[in-house]
């Protein structure tokens, strides 16, 4: 067995852009990084000298932190670019500040903008490596491989699993990362919600691996995993749907539904969690759920991000 | 190419190698092997196994991997997947004997020290290599070494162990890149 892979990314815009063993490198090198946080020093001095810029121009606790703490135990630096109080506020743009990082020297900008494709404007613009932390509706490719890191982890194996996908499936940028990713690696994915809330052209993405089921009892019967979207009210301006209530019973994920799923249903949310709404605490706080183990995956899969990206010959 | 150690050899560099430790050391409940994935892991069990016949014990047994403590991450576009680091016996005041296949310029050890010392405060680190080839970039210096071989800066020594490989038997071999 060789143990030595070609890599040569350097940005990590979109899962779309992977192929599935760039995929795998990524969740096979998670692996060890993980392993790490059992010794009383997580740290390794692998990115000593190194800076990471955390540029989000949209809210976030768990991907900034997560990539924050993920950088810190590779020994990289961090600058964290709070944008509401930066020259952003004074009308810079989005090229310019990145400029800016780039003249200061930093070797990644992890970005998150309410614009789909800012990542790849960066990546044309700077020298730095842009690792996107979510764009608009486009893509989330860190919460998407370590969703896919954590079902392959419980279940010992993505290809030929039955995934589906709940909820706001427009609007979701994880949804779409993690389409890519788990019909590049070979899943089933069923995706199911409001009829509004599904594009009608998302089955293009692999149509021979994608389903829609606007019944969610039908969509999860023998499913293997059920990773459930968050309603995003900051997005939904137009109604999409009638009303909170109809929408928690018919796609809210509760104790009821998950009875009649397999027992071993793997229960996943990117977070952060409208608790009574898409997901009731019962299911939330289950043996099937693997909430919090998404969270503690994630800075592994992060490390293994910024550690493949930088390996990469300048 | 050319066989600078065969099956027969390798074995009775073994033996020699584990007599020279028990010799070496008062007390070996103190003294742990730490191979270095991955060939020296393979070395480290049959050092143990060894010394266990000459004294019916066994060492402390730990697997180090240097892949995130690298000094040339960046210089190349070859990844090298990483194993795991373990380390399951309480390393503070033991004597730590670092085990590794060939011994070159010592950037592998400088990575693998600095990855023990961060887990603990052992009591020494000892180098042992079943093959010194010299050209050493830092200075290390390895104390049980089964042979120098001296070598060029474009040869490369590939050691061939029954464990990881489909062969019957082990072997080093010299050849010219």
């Amino acid at each position: 067995m060789t143990n030595k892979i070609l890599f040569t990314k350097k940005h990590l815009l979109g899962l779309e852009d992977f192929t599935r063993e760039e995929i795998k490198l990524i969740l096979d090198t998670a692996k060890p990084f993980k392993n790490l946080f059992t010794r009383s020093i997580k740290k390794v001095p692998t990115l000593r000298g190194r800076s990471v810029v955390l540029l989000f121009y949209e809210a976030s606790t768990r991907t900034r932190t997560s990539f924050e703490l993920a950088a810190k135990r590779l020994s990289a630096d961090t600058i964290n670019i709070a944008v509401n109080v930066s020259s952003v506020k004074k009308g810079e743009s989005l090229i310019d500040t990145a400029k800016t990082l780039e003249s200061m020297k930093s070797d990644f900008i992890v970005i998150r903008h309410s614009y789909s494709g800012s990542p790849h404007i960066l990546a044309k613009n700077v020298s730095s490596s842009i690792i996107n932390a979510g764009d608009g509706f486009h893509e989330h490719p860190s919460q998407g491989l370590l969703d896919i890191y954590t079902v392959n982890e419980k279940k010992g194996r993505v290809a030929g699993l039955k995934v589906v996908i709940v909820g706001d499936i427009l609007h979701s940028r994880v949804a779409r990362s993690n389409l890519w990713g788990l019909t590049k690696l070979g899943a089933k994915v069923i995706l199911c919600g409001p009829p509004t809330l599904i594009p009608k052209d998302v089955q293009k993405v692999s149509p021979s691996n994608i389903d829609i089921e606007y019944n969610l009892d039908k969509a999860i019967k023998d499913a293997d995993v059920v990773n459930i979207l968050r309603v995003q009210f900051e997005r939904q301006m137009e109604h999409l749907f009638p009303s909170i209530r109809e929408y928690s019973l018919l796609y809210g994920m509760n104790k009821e539904r998950l009875s009649r799923a397999k027992n071993d249903v793997l229960i996943l949310h990117p977070g952060p969690m409208n608790r009574g709404l898409e997901i009731t605490s019962e299911v939330a706080d289950s043996l099937n759920s693997v909430i919090n183990e998404q969270v503690t995956n994630g800075i592994a899969v992060r490390m293994a991000i910024l550690y493949l990206l930088s390996s990469v010959k300048e | 190419m050319k066989i600078v150690l065969n099956d027969e050899e390798i074995k009775n560099i073994i033996k020699t190698l584990a007599a020279e430790i028990v010799k070496r050391y008062k007390d070996l409940s103190q003294v742990a092997l730490v191979g270095i994935h991955t060939n020296g892991v393979y070395i480290a069990k049959r050092l143990n196994e060894e010394i266990f016949i000459l004294t019916g014990k066994k060492l402390n047994l730990g697997v180090v991997d240097i892949t995130f403590y690298r000094d040339d991450i960046g210089l190349s576009d070859i990844i090298k997947l990483a194993k795991d680091t373990e380390i399951n016996f309480d390393i503070n005041g033991k004597e730590i004997i670092l085990v590794d296949d060939v011994i070159y310029t010592g950037r592998t050890i400088r990575a693998a020290m600095e990855q023990i010392l961060e887990i603990g405060r052992a009591k020494s680190i000892t180098i042992l290599a079943l093959v010194d080839r010299g050209l050493r970039e830092l200075p290390i210096y390895a104390e049980f070494v089964g042979k120098v071989i001296k070598t060029l800066p474009n040869q490369k020594i590939k050691v061939l162990l029954k464990e990881d490989n489909k062969l019957k038997k082990d072997k080093i071999v010299l050849y010219d890149e």
